[in-house]
């Protein structure tokens, strides 16, 4: 084990190891925390960025007529924004947290493979610039979607090899921070830390760097496939050379499904480290809590089909993707009523990161009810690709997974920066965002049972009211944010210092060492207690 | 440690005020839910639905119920003391794994036989293959010699512009209204033959309860019937993102009484 860290080899002298002053650092550093951060930061800057995007899309949607941008932008606007959001914003959150709390959480000096860590990082820095500059070629940026369907797909611009090589390089980056991950958590936890006594959120990164490992090849795979049909007339998606193109369907969400797992099982664990630190008691039912994470990253591999009920499948079909996507309820529900018991005969505060952990319990359940109701094929042929189905993936992405992250950064950033943050702004923050998400996402419900389509950008009279305060709700959300911005800006800088145990020392080896946490930590193994 | 302000509840009620104010004046309640529809399908997959929101309901009410509980009963400022034994419990643990279980599958049975009779294309009386394009419909009426092609109305084509200048609402069914729409016989089982000629799109009226994708190079099919009683005019969109217009490819059906119908096919044939 101390062989995987020697690139530290001036163990115990952690002075003479002060990072270097001010770019070279950042450019050059392989230390877990810097990384941990750089991901951190870029994720809050897509997160922007995305969140201008969907700014605009709310702008237009506003009244009925085109306003301020035409179908084609629209389009293109939808679709980087879902692009940015999941892979610039949500999932390199998590890989930031996972680079930053893992070795604090297993007792570990490091990553495991600290120089893959910053290539993996600036991979995916450079696979962005390379998406976001397809706005600024002839055609335009991707307007296909997130989801690439063919033969749509193939009508993109010059925007199309570009796109697809900046795939390429998030799902190698992603793929090397899996693995950096798995070897990390499996080689190098502190002696007599079993797996079963490692912190949750540590076990679901493992199984999320597992579920990466699995689909991002796939992924790589399809968008492959489109480039070959794109350039050399091969024909997989192209009925009249012998293929189909509901074969992509099929394997986008064979990537696609076990991808919204990915986004949400880290939020999971924060979850599970959060909601016992603020009831003063430990998880309750904490094997439960393991294998129901487990269970669903097994069932997310087999229930891709439901995402395309509406193509044409056979009975059998529909019936097993019917109820395999119901059975994940069951492991969902163990893991909603164990945080629930945690809180039973707890002793429970409401901090800023508790207060997003309980809008978190909150208002994922009720993404997790939209989804039953999804899964029940006779019903999803009116549900698909309405409103109702854009309501449910924000309620389980936003009040889950960013909920989740926020949660986290409320929670551990104590200990990364060592000062406390300013508490009455990140309440402010904290029910601005919970109120202006509902107002946000609630009555998009109404849309899509009332009959509106997703990603159009004008409809029918109708639709007018709830569009607006969906607006207005996204306008309320996208500007809270900027609170949250300028709360950590404000406690990098300074701010009341933060004693190594933070929120009444919890459990767990992060808050064994100070705050904030030194360049160096867990040199030499620590001891469990 | 004492972190939490006394103040903090301010800031919560400001907003819960702020949030009721935001809902709409004028807001039409009807449009909150699924419609009913007008076919024996429309209505059962109504059913369907109604019935996972009561459970959903039901389930919340317990769930939300008991969270909000234990965010009440057990606050360290009402003086509660954690009884950190209370690390779990097999016959708890048991009953909320096998309950939900059960009412997954209690769910899930009515679906089945649904679904059977979705995909019974048996006894159809008459056939349309429905082709979609980049961005208007075709239908044709097979075996019948009509056929025709199904586009945005003008009216609305010209308010949709921007910078048009006409105000939205000023136009009768703006974006739900066709040149040519699809006409139908009541109280008729119709079958759908569905493709398309460039991109994927869907054929989707909410008030036939039904959409299915037209998927280029491939048939698909769905069935579709109006109540006897209910001739009229329904509308529709489609329903998959196929490119710029996909927001300006409206279906519009006229469901009209039988006689009707076969006057009107037969004009139809004869002018082509």
């Amino acid at each position: 084990m101390t062989q995987m860290a020697h690139g530290h080899e001036a163990a115990g002298h952690g002075d003479q190891h002060a990072p270097p002053k001010g770019l070279v650092r950042w450019l050059t550093t392989t230390n877990h925390k810097d990384i941990g951060t750089m991901y951190l930061v870029f994720s809050l800057a897509m997160f922007l960025v995305g969140g201008a995007f969907a700014m605009m899309i709310r702008a237009e949607l506003f009244q009925p007529g085109l306003q301020l941008v035409d179908p084609p932008f629209f389009n293109q606007l939808t679709t980087m924004h879902a692009l940015i959001m999941v892979f610039g914003a949500v999932m390199p959150a998590t890989v930031g947290l996972a680079n930053w709390m893992i070795p604090l959480q297993i007792g570990a000096a490091d990553m495991a493979l600290p120089r893959m860590n910053l290539f993996s990082f600036w991979l995916l820095f450079f696979a962005f610039m390379l998406l976001l500059s397809t706005l600024f070629v002839p055609g335009g940026a991707p307007a296909s979607g997130w989801t690439l369907y063919p033969p749509l797909v193939l009508q993109t611009g010059q925007a199309f090899p570009m796109a697809i090589f900046s795939i390429h390089l998030m799902g190698a980056s992603s793929i090397m921070g899996a693995i950096n991950v798995i070897v990390t958590i499996v080689n190098m936890r502190t002696p007599g830390m079993t797996l079963l006594k490692m912190p949750l959120f540590s076990w679901s990164w493992l199984i999320t760097a597992y579920l990466l490992i699995a689909v991002m090849p796939v992924f790589a795979g399809g968008v492959t496939m489109l480039l070959t049909d794109y350039y050399f007339h091969t024909s997989f998606f192209n009925a009249a050379g012998g293929g189909d193109p509901v074969l992509f369907q099929h394997v986008f969400w064979f990537f696609g499904h076990p991808e919204v797992y990915i986004m949400i099982l880290p939020a999971f664990g924060i979850i599970s480290e959060i909601i016992p630190t603020f009831s003063r008691k430990p998880i309750f039912g904490y094997e439960a809590m393991v294998y129901a994470i487990a269970s669903i990253a097994f069932l997310s591999f087999i229930v891709w089909a439901h995402h395309m009920f509406t193509v044409g499948m056979p009975l059998a079909g529909e019936l097993f993707f019917t109820l395999s996507t119901m059975l994940i309820a069951v492991p969902t529900g163990v893991k909603i009523f164990n945080w629930t018991a945690t809180m039973w005969r707890g002793s429970l505060t409401f901090e800023p990161p508790m207060l997003f952990a309980l809008a978190f319990l909150f208002l994922f359940t009720i993404g997790g009810f939209s989804g039953l109701m999804l899964a029940i094929v006779p019903a999803d042929f009116q549900y698909h690709d309405t409103y109702f189905v854009v309501a449910h993936f924000h309620y389980v992405l936003v009040p889950g997974a960013v909920f989740g992250i926020m949660a986290a950064v409320y929670y551990w950033m104590p200990k990364w920066t060592g000062h406390m943050y300013d508490m009455r702004l990140a309440k402010w923050h904290f029910w601005l965002t919970a109120i202006f998400v509902n107002v946000l996402f609630f009555p998009q419900h109404f849309l899509g049972l009332a009959g509106m389509q997703r990603r159009v950008p004008d409809y029918a009279t109708q639709f007018t009211d709830w569009n607006m305060v969906s607006s207005i709700g996204g306008f309320g959300f996208g500007l809270s944010q900027l609170l949250f911005v300028w709360l950590i800006i404000k406690c990098v800088k300074g701010g009341e210092r933060a004693t190594a145990g933070v929120w009444d020392w919890p459990h767990g080896l992060e808050w064994t060492v100070p705050s904030p946490a030194p360049y160096h930590t867990f040199e030499k193994s620590p001891e469990l207690h | 440690m004492s972190i939490v302000k006394r103040n903090s509840k301010l800031p919560a009620a400001i907003f819960a005020l702020a949030a009721l104010t935001a809902l709409p004046a004028r807001a039409d309640w009807s449009l909150l839910n699924m419609p009913k529809g007008v076919s024996t399908l429309s209505r059962e997959i109504y059913g369907m639905h109604m019935i996972m929101v009561w459970i959903c309901l039901a389930i919340a009410a317990v769930t939300f119920g008991a969270m909000i509980f234990a965010m009440i009963r057990f606050r360290k400022s009402k003086g509660a003391v954690a009884d950190t034994k209370l690390l779990h419990n097999a016959r708890l643990e048991a009953a909320w794994t096998l309950v939900p279980t059960i009412i997954l599958i209690a769910m899930a049975i009515p679906s089945v036989e649904k679904l059977i009779k979705i995909e019974d294309m048996s006894g159809s009386e008459l056939t349309i293959k429905v082709t979609g394009y980049q961005w208007y419909w075709q239908y044709e009426y097979l075996g019948k010699g009509v056929s025709f092609y199904s586009r945005l109305a003008r009216t609305s084509d010209l308010a949709r512009q921007r910078g048009s200048g006409i105000d939205p609402n000023t136009v009768e069914n703006y974006l739900l209204e066709v040149d040519h729409p699809l006409v139908v016989p009541v109280g008729t089982k119709i079958r759908l033959l569905l493709t398309a000629n460039d991109v994927i799109h869907a054929w989707w009226v909410p008030d036939f309860g039904m959409k299915r994708d037209a998927i280029p190079g491939f048939m698909n099919e769905m069935w579709i019937s109006v109540d006897a009683d209910k001739p009229g005019t329904y509308r529709g969109k489609c329903a998959e993102l196929c490119g710029a217009d996909h927001g300006f490819m409206p279906i519009v059906v006229v469901a009209l009484p039988k006689p009707e119908f076969a006057a009107w096919l037969g004009q139809q044939a004869v002018t082509e």
